[in-house]
Order: structure tokens, then sequence, then C-alpha cells
């Protein structure tokens, strides 16, 4: 049985889901202080003194999904481009001299641009050169996930946004996106094609966080059972400002992303934890030592955002339709951003900081030999 | 007055001979200047690296130099294939490690469950079957499967290293029955691997008669590593010498006065029945 039929028949009951929402219940300070004690050392026992870092690589901006809180929502007139496979492992070599041997190719929904052919291709190129591709692009059928992991990407990240599909529905009013269960079912229609990392996650700002928590919990619980080879990570996107101009209904306060992120550690201790540039330099610093795991550094969220890449393809949409740009913006113009970046600091003072923590950066954690 | 002691009998795997019987790990340190001295301070001359973290390609990648922090003159490297799932992934990435120019020495970890990192006794028998043809000199690390660990000998393994408990737990000697078997029964040297979170752990591995210990996490995630090192090394020692000079057995918990009706009664019959 897959989640989504899980989810359907009703939320799951385990001695770990009653853990965690007990973990993730309202609690004083002092609870919190406890509680992000026994995550520290959890994860210092399971992971050591260290921080795997990425980077992602938007290689497309393109969209035919309207998600009323995304930046590259298929309505919004933002500036748009699509990097050929020479400007992708342009980028990715941009990013190899910085040190990042793990990168996550980036894209919105769009068959025409965005294919998986497209995406085995860029896989192809970058294998040369950096051992750990990943994936964050519209779910696929199994058949067509197999063609990227044979072309060597050995994981793939999809957020289900909100886990509550009666909130689902209205946020996303067109395109393929509209399917809640679909995408839900995405993370084991990946495993069975081959991938060996899996991430998921909520965006939070669109539910009550603590419901959705729980519902992310026994998705981490059901993967674990069902998905057991592989290594699976948990993100905590939070909403962003971004073109889409959308205002959080459920905003999650710093403290409920420590308690969330703390609880998660506890309840799932060998589980990666993954934290972007979403989030403050502090708030990142801070989650460094309780729980995360994983991190980008020095992150940009356009495609060509690290060499400048793609701009002569740049073009605006109109409710989907492409418009050539402007006089005036020919030659100024970037590619649009999918959301502002919280921590803007540059790659090299994040892993110094990091030192500074005590953590060390581990940049490669995988080989190319072993997925040959 | 007290008399020199001789020093422990040295280790041997493969014909090789080791002084220490504390083999280290290098993952988990908070950085390489942490791990080296750690790894001094622990007198080990036995180091395994993880090849996912190494670089392979001979061009010596600075962002994954993890060997370079690493003396081959006084350490043996020992490869490790952290991160196959499969004997065929582990196969290819021994050969590759042998072709980087690594010693022909293979620590084989095929875990196919990331999260709790148990080794899949199929692949691993497989694998070093292949692997011992090859000519590698194959250090599996198993589950504390007696059977499994006669099995892996037969093939020609080096050494055999049953877990403790599950990589990272700190747990200590859970398996402890199951260790006692795999010592009793084998033929080559029984280095246990996994789940020691401290140094008494270490000491009692050695009492049991297990040949050497490979500790990574409880060093390296000690607030100082190096002194923490220390107390292993020290423990190690204490528990082979306790092996080798033999500990006086323990009273059982509980132990009461003879029962009035003896078990061997019999020896001495009633005199009537004469």
């Amino acid at each position: 049985m897959t989640f989504s039929e899980t989810l359907h028949q009703g939320l799951p009951q385990s001695a770990v889901l009653r853990r965690f929402a007990e973990l993730v219940a309202p609690c004083d300070d002092a609870a919190l202080e406890a509680l992000a004690a026994q995550a520290a050392a959890t994860t210092r026992r399971h992971f050591g003194k260290t921080m795997r870092l990425f980077a992602p690589l938007y290689v497309s901006n393109e969209c035919v999904n309207i998600c009323n809180y995304c930046g590259f929502s298929r309505n919004n007139p933002i500036f748009r481009t699509t990097l050929t496979l020479d400007q992708v492992e342009a980028e990715a070599r941009h990013l190899a001299a910085e040190g990042f041997r793990a990168i996550l190719l980036v894209a919105g929904e769009h068959p025409k641009f965005v294919s998986n052919t497209y995406l085995a291709d860029c896989t192809r190129r970058l294998r040369a050169f950096v051992p750990s591709v990943s994936i964050e692009v519209a779910p696929m059928e199994t058949e067509e996930y197999r063609h990227i992991v044979d072309a060597g990407a050995d994981g793939v990240t999809v957020f289900q946004e909100t886990y509550d599909p009666v909130a689902y529905a209205p946020l996303h009013p067109s395109g393929p996106k509209r399917d809640f269960a679909w995408r839900l079912d995405c993370p084991e229609r990946a495993y069975a094609a081959g991938f060996r990392r899996i991430g998921i996650g909520a965006l939070l700002g669109l539910a009550p966080w603590r419901t959705e928590a729980v519902r992310l919990a026994a998705h981490v619980e059901h993967l674990l059972k069902h998905c057991w080879k592989a290594s699976l990570a948990v993100s905590f996107p939070r909403l962003r400002p971004a073109a889409s101009g959308f205002n959080p209904q459920f905003p999650l306060a710093d403290r409920d992303l420590v308690q969330l992120v703390c609880a998660l550690r506890v309840a799932f201790p060998e589980i990666g934890l993954t934290l972007s540039t979403r989030e403050p330099a502090h708030l990142r610093d801070g989650l460094a030592g309780l729980g995360i795991t994983m991190m980008s550094a020095g992150a940009r969220t356009e495609p060509g955002g690290y060499t400048g890449a793609g701009r002569e393809a740049l073009h605006r949409t109109e409710r989907g339709k492409s418009v050539p740009l402007a006089a005036a913006e020919v030659g100024t113009a970037e590619a649009t951003v999918q959301f502002e970046i919280g921590d803007p600091r540059p790659h090299s003072v994040v892993v110094a900081r990091l030192r500074q923590l005590g953590l060390d950066p581990i940049w490669k954690d995988w080989d190319a030999a072993i997925n040959a | 007055m007290t008399t020199p002691q001789p020093p422990p009998q040295p280790l041997v795997i493969a014909g090789r001979t080791f002084r220490s019987r504390l083999l280290t790990g290098t993952g988990k340190f908070p950085s390489p200047e942490a791990m080296r001295a750690a790894l001094e301070a622990s007198g080990t001359e036995i180091v395994t690296v993880a090849l996912r973290r190494a670089d392979l390609s001979g061009e010596h990648d600075p962002f994954a130099d993890i060997l370079t922090h690493i003396d081959p003159a006084r350490y043996l490297l020992l490869p490790n294939t952290s991160g196959a799932m499969n004997a065929a992934e582990a196969v290819r990435l021994a050969r590759l490690a042998a072709s980087a120019g690594l010693p022909k020495w293979i620590k084989l970890e095929i875990h196919p469950d990331p999260r709790h990192l148990l080794p899949d006794p199929i692949e691993t028998l497989l694998a070093a079957e292949q692997l011992v043809k090859e000519g590698f000199i194959v250090l599996p690390y198993i589950n504390a499967d007696p059977v499994l660990a006669k099995r892996l000998q037969d093939v020609g393994t080096a050494a055999v290293m049953p877990l403790a408990a599950p990589i990272g737990t700190n747990r200590g000697l859970e398996t402890r029955g199951q260790l006692e078997i795999i010592i009793e029964q084998a033929t080559v040297p029984v280095v246990i691997d996994a789940g020691l979170g401290a140094p008494s752990h270490a000491a009692a591995a050695l009492e049991m008669g297990a040949d050497a210990v490979l500790v990574n996490t409880a060093i390296a995630i000690a607030s100082d590593p190096a002194a923490m090192a220390h107390a292993f090394r020290l423990a190690v020692d204490a528990g082979r010498i306790a092996y080798e000079t033999g500990l006086a057995s323990a009273a059982p918990v509980g132990a009461k006065a003879s029962p009035t009706s003896p078990l061997t009664g019999f020896l001495r019959p009633e005199p009537a029945l004469r």
C-alpha cells in the first residue's frame, strides 16, 4: 500500500508517531531546551561532528503549474530561461571549483523544457566531475526516473508542500501538480527506479505546523519501512518572500522550527535533516549544532545564478505565453529567483563558521564508482 | 619492587604483525587536526577510511583529502567499502582503491540499510569470496553470526569483524553471547567492530579473547578525542594483559550452600543398601 493510500484511510498509529506527537506538542522553554540537548547528543552520536555540504543548481524556471506561493508559478510575469547542457556544466564546474561534490539539479515543471531525457543528459555531464548528483524536479513515473538513475543520479527530493489534501487543492489550482496523491507517492516511485537517497518535506506555512509535522513523520515512518535501502532526509523549507507575493496563512515561528527539527531528530535518530539557505545565518548556525546534517551554502535560486549563464535565452511569460524582452531589458535582466535567500553568506564564510562551531565540513561523501 | 612484565603478544593479521590491538576509524571527527591527534594518542597502527570520502582519481582533490591526513608510512591504511549496497558495488570499490595505489587490504562493509548500517550477510560472503580470489586481504564487517564467521573463514578472509552493537550506538557488547562463540571457533583474528562506546567495553572485549577492537564514534565525538583515544589505548592493553594472564573466575550471583540432598549422593549409597 502506498503512503497516499495509507493516509487516505487515516493517520497511521504507532509508538513512534505517538512519541513524535508528544515531542511537537506545545512546551515551555525548559522542555524545549531539554529536547534540544537530546537532539544535539543524538545527532553527534549518529553523524559525528560533521556537516555535509551541497549546492542547488537551478537549470530552468519554466513552469506549467500554478502554485499560489511559488515564484516560478505559471502566471507570474517573471524572467525565465532554461540552461543548455553546456551552461549546466559551466554552472556545475563553478560549484565544483568552490568545493561542492554534491549537486542538486532543480527545475520547475515543464515537459517541453525539462524532460527526463534532458535531466539524464545533465546528470551524465556532471557525473564526469561531480560524485553525487540529485534532482529536485516534477514527479515522474518509475520508468522515467530509471533513465536518470541509469545516467548516474543517486538522489531525488520532492516536497509534498502540504500533507493536508483540503489545504492542497486551492493552493494548486492548475497544472499536473493538482494531483495530491500522485505527488505524495513520488518518493516510492523514485525508490522503485533505483534512487538511493530520498528527500522529503513540507512547505512550512501552508497549514498548521503541528498537524503537518505529524503527517510528515508518518511519511518518514512509511518510507523507512517500505524504502528501507534508501537514505532518507527531511528538509524544512519555510515559506520565503517570492514573486508570487504570497503570505503564508500559518507562518512558522523560529521557535517552532527549532522544535520541529529537534523532535524529528529525537524520534528518528538516523535520518538526514537538511537546511537550505532559505533560513537566516543565525538560525542555520544554531540548528547546525542541534540536528541538521546537511546544508547548502552560497546558494542561488535562479537558473544561471552562479555564472550568469542562460541570459541570451531570457524571456518573460505572460499567462504562460513567452514574450520577448523589452529593448531596455536585453543584456541587463536576469532570470527571476524562486525565493529570496535568507543566508546570503558566501560558501567560504559558511564553511569557516562551521569550523568555528566545531563541525568538519564534508564536501565529498559519495564516490561515483559505487553507483557506476 | 615490581618485576618488569613482558609486553602483550602482538596481533598478527595475514602474516603482518601489529603491536596495537586498537584499530581506529576516521569519520565523525570535528576536524582533520583532531583526527590526527587522536590517531597519535591511540597508538593505533591500522586506520580505516571510507572510500566514498576519499579521492581515488589520483588528482589529490583538496576537497576530498582525508587520505592526506594519514601517514601511510606510519599507519596501515585499511580502505572500507561503506556506501556499497551489494557485492558488485563493494568489489568495484575495492578494485578502484587498489588501482589508486591503496593497500590491497579491504574492510568489507556492505550495508544496504543506511539507517542502522547493519551488514548484509549474503552479499558480504559473495564479495569476500571474489575479493579473496583476486588477492585482497579481506576483513569483513559482519553481524555477530558464528556460522557466517565460519563461512567467511572458509573462503579465506584474513579476519572477521563482528559487531558489538549497531554502528554509532555506543551500547557496548550487546552481542556478547554470540561473540563468545565466534571467538571460540575462530581460526583467524576476531576484531570486534562497532558499538563500543566506552574504554571499559573495549577492555571487556579483549578480556573475553577478542584479538582486537575497532573504535571510531566514541573517540571522534568525545569532547577531547585525543584524550579518549588514549583511554581506549590503555583499556585495550589492560584487557589483553588480563586475557593473557587469565582472569580468576567469579562466584555466581546468589550462590548458596550445598543442597541437603546432594546431586552426587548416589556415589555414597546408604550403608543399609550395600
